[in-house]
């Protein structure tokens, strides 16, 4: 058997235009060993959603410039629930303001990253939160 | 609990894209539900697609996925992408072309990085697309970038394969590799929208002047069996073909899938569709001989016995043809 490989898909939901975090984060990932699905800007909760499962990722990574975060998450989580992926961890990067995080952790998201996080601390959390 | 076989044959998605992880990672439950999914499948027409990084082979996917939905048929794509060698990681974004086809059950989309040995790759995508094939998705695309041994056994595992060319990576002949010919069955000179097009393509067909059609070889036994047919007619010899296509806007793509099915009906007339059958499950099978028949020498054969036999053959006290004979006989101390 081959090592296990964590598959981490990258998406950019909505109108947002802003790729450059999404793409240094995809970049980080991929050289601390991981796979990286990168799926390009203008992505509905509902592609990411159905991308997530046919590529049966471990990790959803977020990347959410636009300030539609409180929108798109929870849609994205209810999508990934009725899908049966319950086990996915999702994290989001991007401009979200701090009183937000709370009610994105309630809604079970895993980690929020913003403008100068570590891709370090990054990788790290991905590494613990599917271990 | 109904078995993940069953699963898949009913049409589970969710089953389907963790049996294709548990395949990739060449686990004991991947294989179990290979052998089980064997019988189901035999029955999708495999299209390679590879070329140069970025001639737009993502793109024609895309165009030829909706092309097939339009006929009704079910479409599995599986697009491969280079893993770094140095850490083993990947980014794979051939889905960013393939935007179209979200939102339609019909098709699934699965992104694979070559990961270690080239070998390996060729096994682990044979795998997939073997899963592919008994949930019953009747065309199976594979893209993979053209790059020396992966492309070639792509084209051994696909059915029919596509080169693709475009024009301005060094449009002249010297750009396009000798080797296309022995793997293309259709030559795809994409971007004709691009100034250049047309010198691609008149290199691609002084090219084709030039070769004779040849025969395809394929190993037997270690042997090179050569599919020779009784008559050179013209249902058994393909020559392949050339298409202008625009993957951005989909123009050719109707005159490209129409192709596709052409050489899909020669395969089956010329009856080379079973003999490139025989041919792959033939060397699958002497693959999975050869490792089966390693595992149990080393169940004979301790690991202690084996480097004693070792230590001699660096003396050079043995040869290495006289040390297996003497592991093979046991004819050990
Ligand atoms: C560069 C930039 C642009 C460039 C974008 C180029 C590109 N292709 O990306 C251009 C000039 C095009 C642009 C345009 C606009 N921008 Co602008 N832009 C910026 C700016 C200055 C930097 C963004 C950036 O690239 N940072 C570098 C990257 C590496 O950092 P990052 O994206 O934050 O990513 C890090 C973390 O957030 C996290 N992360 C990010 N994604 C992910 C994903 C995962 C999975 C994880 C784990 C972590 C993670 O990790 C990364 C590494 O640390 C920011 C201001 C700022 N300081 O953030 C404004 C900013 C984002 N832009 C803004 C705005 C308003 C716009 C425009 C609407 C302006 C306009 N009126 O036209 C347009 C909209 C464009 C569009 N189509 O969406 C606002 C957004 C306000 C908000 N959300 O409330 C900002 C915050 C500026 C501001 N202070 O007002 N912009
Ligand atoms: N002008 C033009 N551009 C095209 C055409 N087909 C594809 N492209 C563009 O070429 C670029 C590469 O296209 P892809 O489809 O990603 O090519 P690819 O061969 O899959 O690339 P890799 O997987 O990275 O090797 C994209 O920007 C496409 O939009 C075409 O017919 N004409
Ligand atoms: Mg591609």
């Amino acid at each position: 058997m081959l090592d296990k490989k964590i598959r981490v898909l990258v998406a950019k939901p909505g109108l947002d235009g802003h790729d450059r975090g999404a793409k240094v984060v995809a970049r980080a990932l991929r050289d601390s060993g991981m796979e990286v699905i990168y799926t390009g800007l203008r992505q509905t909760p509902e592609m990411i959603a159905e991308a997530a499962l046919q590529e049966d990722v471990d990790v959803v990574g977020l990347s959410i410039l636009s300030g539609a975060h409180m929108a798109l998450a929870p849609r994205i989580m209810d999508l990934l629930k009725a899908n049966g992926q319950t086990n996915v961890k999702v994290f989001i990067g991007g401009i979200v303001p701090d009183e937000d995080i709370p009610r994105l952790m309630e809604m079970g998201i895993t980690g929020v990253y913003g403008p100068g996080a570590s891709t370090e601390d990054i990788v790290k959390d991905i590494k613990n939160a599917v271990k | 609990m109904i078995s993940l076989e069953e699963s898949i044959l009913q049409g589970d998605r969710l089953a389907l894209a963790r049996l294709l992880t548990q395949v990739e990672n060449d686990t004991d439950d991947g294989r179990a539900a290979l052998d089980a999914l064997f019988p189901h499948t035999g029955k999708a027409h495999l299209i390679g697609i590879t070329g140069a990084p970025g001639t737009g082979k993502s793109s024609l996917v895309n165009q030829l996925a909706l092309h097939f939905r339009r006929e009704g048929k079910r479409v599995a794509i599986v697009a491969i992408d280079p893993s770094s060698p140095f850490t083993g990681g990947a980014v794979l974004g051939d889905r960013v072309r393939m935007k179209d086809l979200s939102g339609d059950n019909g098709v699934f989309i699965r992104s694979m990085a070559s990961r270690g040995s080239i070998g390996g790759l060729a096994q682990a995508t044979a795998n997939v697309v073997q899963v592919f094939d008994a949930a019953g998705y009747e065309i199976i695309m594979i893209e993979t970038v053209g790059a020396g041994q992966s492309e070639v056994d792509i084209a051994k595992l696909a059915h029919t394969t596509l080169v693709v060319e475009a024009p301005g990576l060094g449009d002249d002949i010297q750009a396009i590799k000798a080797g296309i010919l022995e793997i293309a069955d259709i030559m795809v000179v994409n971007k004709a929208d691009r100034p250049g097009a047309e010198s691609t393509e008149k290199a691609l067909k002084s090219m084709l002047e030039l070769a004779h059609p040849t025969q395809r070889v394929f190993a037997h036994h270690g042997k090179y069996m050569s599919a020779a047919l009784p008559i050179e007619t013209e249902t058994n010899i393909w020559i392949p073909l050339i298409q202008r296509t625009i993957a951005t806007d989909g123009k050719g793509i109707n005159e490209l899938a129409h192709q596709i099915a052409k050489h899909r009906e020669h395969l089956i007339v010329s009856g080379d569709w079973t003999i490139r059958a025989r041919a792959r499950l033939e060397s699958e099978l002497d693959a999975a001989l050869q490792s089966a028949l390693m595992d149990r020498f080393r169940e004979r054969v301790s690991e202690d016995q084996f480097n004693k036999v070792m230590d001699q053959v660096l003396e050079r006290s043995l040869s290495p043809l006289e040390a297996v004979n003497m592991l093979m006989n046991g004819s050990l101390k």
